[in-house]
């Protein structure tokens, strides 16, 4: 990200901040926290490498510091959380500023200015509504990791029909891709600097997006709409066999639904998303069911089952274009906070198939360790995405001290 | 002639007795819930600690925000400020006189708020030896009572929960009737009516002339030898909260 908005965005930011501060004198008792995790971590991709220059072992360290300041009795802030990693991936090693923001709440609004990161969406295998923020795609698989989106957002909150969600998003932020040695590639290397955009302005272009949420009785409503650069790059190929990559303009409207009924969630996700080059439907629809305490002693056993579906098929950037996902939560609500997600998505009009195993686990009051590991398994040929990464299983470690 | 007047009032008294102790035990519950009314909203720090059978601890500390409601149960916000790896991680919690709880949980990591079931009354919070429900707004509907005695200042009721879900079949509850009905003990039964737990009060203290606030939980496990305690610091009464303060939106500004 350019150099130059950041730091013009900090130089805002922190004006904003103690400006604030300092008119609130009578009300200046104030709160700060500062954070420091330290990850280290260990990628082990045990089979051989599909292209050239792929390494098998991946150790990398991550830092991320993270610094709040709260006062006129919390209902103003300033937050930071920033991030760096270190990695055999040229592309990997990143650094992020993921939120820097001033925030303001009074009665029932809230403003927010900054860079930050904000979450929609009620499912667990594919998180489709979830638009506000660029994945930050070479840190992990799931899609669950953002990248800092500066914004300017304004929060409404009635006590009757929900609460309102206005956002103006300034500036666009580029996904990465795996660098020559990373893994999860295709056999092309991908420069994120060689995506394109549909639209004249580039990332200047000023998007905007709208989100209602409400909730009655068992159920929890969300409906929102973006409009904008697109954070998903769009591929097409020309007969030649080129790929021309570009972040179009879209327009996507989402709903978001879930019904909470004794141990059954009901969920459902769905977006609708027009461009120039592509019109499409997709949705995720499934169910959570929790067997709570079955042993008397805190033992949780959460069982998962999601229908995925795209219209792009094939053209679907994560490949789950009518698939079934099946996953069972297992937390041991122990002292350590033990917990277990072990899942599958299966492609219903193939054979391909992607297990996984997340664990963590906490050691004494400031450490704790993960586990994961994906399976490609059977990944047909014919997958135009996915085929892409057939010898890209992996393991991977973690441990991490906070300070 | 004396032995039959005295067997007539032994039968009256318990006849008497029978017919009372459900009021009886109602009218003490109701006692309690109307000594407490009217604190509106406050804020507590709480530190907790997890004792295993071996004598090993480990902490945690939150942050209570609590809304008073009288049309319904009572509003509660909660952050964990520590294990560090948690911290920011938040519970909105609705209660309802009647009726289950509506609860939604904050993940920091993410940022994202999810609607959970309240149905789980009587998993352990965070690995402690309380359950959901211990902590839970008590709300008068949520149990059927019986007066069982009194002894000088000190009232026992029993206490049976109207919710098929929860994990005890009775609850004995020590009131404290010159100090404005506050608990001083709670005996805990399993489904099995096996003492399951004890809950003793400690270090109270009185705010604004009217509540009282136990400073220490301590929490004993007799099937486990586990034990947790919590203890309140800086109770603040004057904290003014409001509606707007027990929001997803205000669940989401406090775990940030």
């Amino acid at each position: 990200m350019n150099q130059k908005i950041i730091f013009n965005g900090i130089i805002l930011i922190l004006f904003l901040s103690f400006n604030s501060l300092n008119a609130q004198d009578e009300e200046k008792k104030s709160n700060q926290d500062f954070e420091l995790e330290i990850e280290a971590e260990y990628r082990y991709f045990y089979d051989d490498a599909a292209f050239n220059n792929q390494k098998q072992h991946f150790p990398s360290i991550a830092f991320t510091p993270e610094y709040s300041l709260n006062w006129n009795k919390g209902y103003e802030a300033l937050n930071f959380t920033g991030f760096f990693r270190l990695d055999v991936d040229d592309e990997r090693t990143h650094w992020d500023i993921r939120e820097l923001y001033y925030q303001k709440a009074k009665n029932n609004w809230e403003l927010n200015i900054g860079l930050k990161k904000v979450y929609w969406g009620v499912t667990e295998s594919n998180h489709l509504v979830d638009i506000i923020n660029q994945t930050d795609a070479v840190e992990s698989f799931d899609g669950e990791d953002k990248l800092g989106q500066p914004m300017v957002q304004f929060t409404y909150t009635t006590n009757k029909i929900g609460s309102f969600d206005f956002f103006y998003l300034p500036y666009h932020r580029k996904r990465t891709f795996s660098g020559e040695k990373g893994r999860l590639r295709f056999p092309l290397v991908i420069d994120k600097d060689d995506l394109t955009y549909e639209s004249a302005a580039e990332e200047w272009r000023q998007d905007v997006a709208f989100r209602w949420k409400h909730y009655f009785g068992a159920f929890d409503v969300g409906l929102t709409h973006f409009y904008g650069n697109g954070r998903e790059p769009l591929f097409t190929f020309d007969q030649l066999g080129n790929i021309n990559a570009f972040y179009p303009v879209i327009n996507q409207t989402g709903l978001d639904l879930q019904i909470t009924h004794n141990a059954f969630l009901w969920k459902l996700e769905s977006i609708y998303r027009s461009a120039k080059a592509q019109d499409f439907f997709a949705m995720v629809a499934g169910l959570e069911f929790t067997f709570s305490n079955i042993d008397g002693n805190g033992l949780d056993i959460g069982l998962l089952g999601e229908y995925l579906y795209d219209e792009r098929d094939e053209l679907a950037l994560n490949a789950l274009q009518n698939d079934v996902f099946f996953g069972s939560r297992i937390a041991f609500n122990d002292t350590q906070d033990t917990s277990i997600l072990i899942g599958g998505i299966s492609d219903l009009e193939s054979s391909s198939k992607i297990f996984s195993i997340e664990a963590s686990r906490r050691f004494g009051s400031s450490w704790t360790a993960e586990v994961e590991a994906r399976v490609f398994s059977n990944i047909d040929f014919n997958e135009l995405i996915l085929s892409n990464f057939r010898e890209d299983s992996f393991l991977r470690f973690s441990i991490s001290k906070y300070f | 002639m004396k032995k039959i007047v005295f067997i007539l009032i032994v039968l009256i008294t318990l006849g008497i007795q029978a017919q009372t102790s459900e009021e009886l035990g109602l009218q003490i519950a109701k006692a309690a819930e109307q000594a407490d009314l009217g604190f509106n909203s406050s804020t507590v720090n709480l530190k907790m600690t997890l004792k295993n059978k071996n004598g090993q601890t480990s902490e945690r500390s939150l942050t209570t925000k609590t809304l008073e409601l009288t049309d319904d149960g009572d509003k509660s916000l909660i952050v964990f400020n520590s294990p560090k790896d948690v911290k920011g991680t938040s519970t909105l919690t609705f209660t309802h006189k009647v009726g289950s709880d509506d609860q939604w949980l904050f993940l920091p990591s993410i940022k994202r708020v999810k609607r959970i079931s309240s149905n789980n009354k009587s998993g352990p919070f965070v690995g402690s030896e309380f359950a959901y429900e211990d902590l839970s707004s008590q709300e008068v509907e949520k149990y059927t009572y019986k007066f069982i005695e009194e002894k000088g200042s000190l009232v026992v009721v029993e206490q049976d929960p109207v919710d098929p879900k929860s994990g005890y079949t009775r609850r004995l509850v020590t009131y404290n009737k010159d100090k404005g009905y506050r608990f001083e003990k709670v005996e805990f039964y399993d489904r099995k009516n096996a003492l399951l737990k004890t809950l003793i009060y400690s270090n109270y203290k009185i705010y604004k002339n009217k509540f009282w606030r136990a400073a220490t939980f301590t929490m004993k496990n007799h099937q486990s030898n586990k034990e947790t305690i919590l203890e309140f610091s800086d109770y603040n009464f004057d904290i003014d909260l409001s509606e707007e303060d027990f929001t997803q939106v205000a669940l989401k500004r406090i775990g940030s």
